[in-house]
């Protein structure tokens, strides 16, 4: 399998506290990898790491054959990420903050209209500026952020908080789209039955680590099988510019 | 890296005209800064019209301090911080915008300074190619330290004191520059005036290359 994420003994400290205390973890492309645990066992330090925003204190950690923290402007062109908050400049337009994120990564100007169409972000919101929408709308904004870059690594910590239930219904098939199209998702999750519907594979993280790894609602034990994931391939989905715009990591912008 | 300069310089220019914090607010403050020298000094206008370089570089450098407080203030909404990193774009070149939007909106009120001490102090502005030089470079100058510093600062709890703290001390070259390059001009004493504005120089390239060099590890790890 094509391993994009590679964790060996990852430490990352939040201040003094380490928030991953020694992580082993792979991930192979196409996988959806729901990211459980309780509060405060490091499930969105985990997503940050693999962002390049958090610390790597100790232990190596390789995304899309990219070391970090070494090489983390590559990594961080080539992966989407999706926190509690939605990093949208409230003055701008929604319209120009897809913009942004677009011209951040190159993409051409006609994918903005595109992305925002593929998020259902009506057409009246485009020109108003993020301070006036909702929470929820913020949300669809920030996913056309998202999904404007077609990033190859999608990291979504929380995604479905916020949104009603068309929205959740539709982060779920984009990350599907993303998927079939070779992308892979880490999915941080409380929301334990909507995610695993859309998981290959679970993980949980108690104390900074990981304790156990298996496919989601099967009944095998825990680490029985960690090998036995769900075998999918990359389909090649390029895109012409303008046209409807396709989430996958098949032809992402960056060189 | 000019194209990433360019982005996000007008990301910042953007936002700007649509909050008019720089109109509403900041302008106003810099001219309520003269306003109070002018109160303070107010019976001896002989002496207002001497300290003007002074008084006007003293106020272009409070008002750099809100300027670059802005700046990084837009990046703190909504994780507006990590939203620049994760965006992939050159730190040299998101240094390089940061400036340059700070740049446009300190020059702008620089010239609302300048008409302030024209009609507040009586000031006689003469020699304007070397008044021109010596704010252009001045300018340069001020907000590629105050770009630094604050980003510096911008990741920490006690931004808001700390900046002054930073800043104005290492500006404080510009400040003695600028007011010497600026009086020069007024005396018409051109010839002095030019050294100080390569002092200037000196001191605003020194700071770019600096923050081209610096802004990644100051934007990762403060």
């Amino acid at each position: 399998m094509d391993s994009v994420i590679t964790l060996r003994g990852a430490v990352s400290v939040l201040g003094r506290f380490p928030a991953l205390a020694g992580v082993d973890l792979d991930v192979d492309r196409s996988e959806v990898l729901l990211v459980s645990g309780p509060n405060g066992a490091g499930k969105s330090t985990l997503l940050r790491l693999c962002a390049g925003l958090a610390n790597l204190a100790q232990g190596e950690a390789t995304i899309l054959g990219f070391p970090l923290p070494r090489r983390r402007r590559e990594v961080r062109r080539r992966v989407g990420y999706l926190g509690h908050a939605n990093g949208l400049y409230p003055e701008l337009t929604v319209a120009e903050n897809v913009r942004f994120w677009s011209r951040s990564v190159g993409a051409p100007t006609g994918d903005v209209a595109a992305a925002l169409d593929r998020v259902e972000v009506a057409s009246r919101l485009h020109d108003l500026a993020v301070a006036h929408l909702s929470a929820g709308q913020r949300r669809r904004a920030a996913l056309a952020c998202l999904v404007v870059r077609r990033p190859e690594i999608w990291l979504l910590d929380e995604p479905h908080t916020g949104l009603d239930a068309a929205a959740r219904d539709l982060l779920d098939a984009l990350v599907r789209e993303a998927v079939a199209g070779g992308a892979t998702a880490l999915v941080a999750s409380h929301e334990h039955e909507r995610s695993s519907s859309l998981a290959t594979r679970e993980v949980q993280l108690v104390g900074g680590v990981v304790t156990w790894s298996r496919k989601p609602n099967s009944d095998e034990r825990p680490n029985e099988h960690p090998d036995e994931r769900p075998n999918t391939h990359p389909v090649d989905t390029g895109q012409a510019d303008g046209a409807p715009i396709a989430v996958g990591g098949g032809a992402p912008h960056v060189p | 890296m000019f194209r990433d300069a360019l982005l996000v310089a007008g990301k910042d220019l953007r936002i700007e005209v649509r909050s008019k914090v720089v109109l509403n607010q900041i302008g106003p403050f810099s001219l309520v800064v003269l306003l109070l020298f002018a109160f303070a000094l107010d019976p001896d206008r002989g002496f207002l019209q001497e300290a003007t370089p002074g008084l006007f570089w003293i106020a272009v450098l409070l008002s750099a301090l809100v300027v670059v407080q802005r700046s990084y203030a837009l990046e703190s909404v909504d994780a507006g911080r990590d939203a620049l990193r994760l965006s992939g774009l050159d730190p040299a070149g998101v240094f390089l915008g940061k400036a340059g939007a700070s740049f446009v909106v300190l020059m702008a009120l620089e010239v609302g300074l300048i008409i302030g001490v024209r009609l507040m102090y009586g000031a006689s502005l003469r020699g304007w190619p070397l008044l021109l030089v010596t704010t252009l470079t001045a300018t340069v100058g001020l907000v590629a330290a105050g770009t630094i510093y604050g980003a510096l600062a911008a990741g920490l709890r006690v931004r808001e004191t700390l900046l002054p703290l930073l800043f104005l001390p290492v500006v404080a070259p510009v400040m003695i520059g600028g007011t010497r390059a600026f009086g020069a001009a007024l005396d018409g004493s051109s010839a002095e005036g030019w050294r100080w504005c390569g002092l200037l120089g000196t001191f605003a390239v020194a700071y770019v290359a600096l923050g081209m060099l610096l802004f990644e590890s100051l934007l990762e790890d403060s």
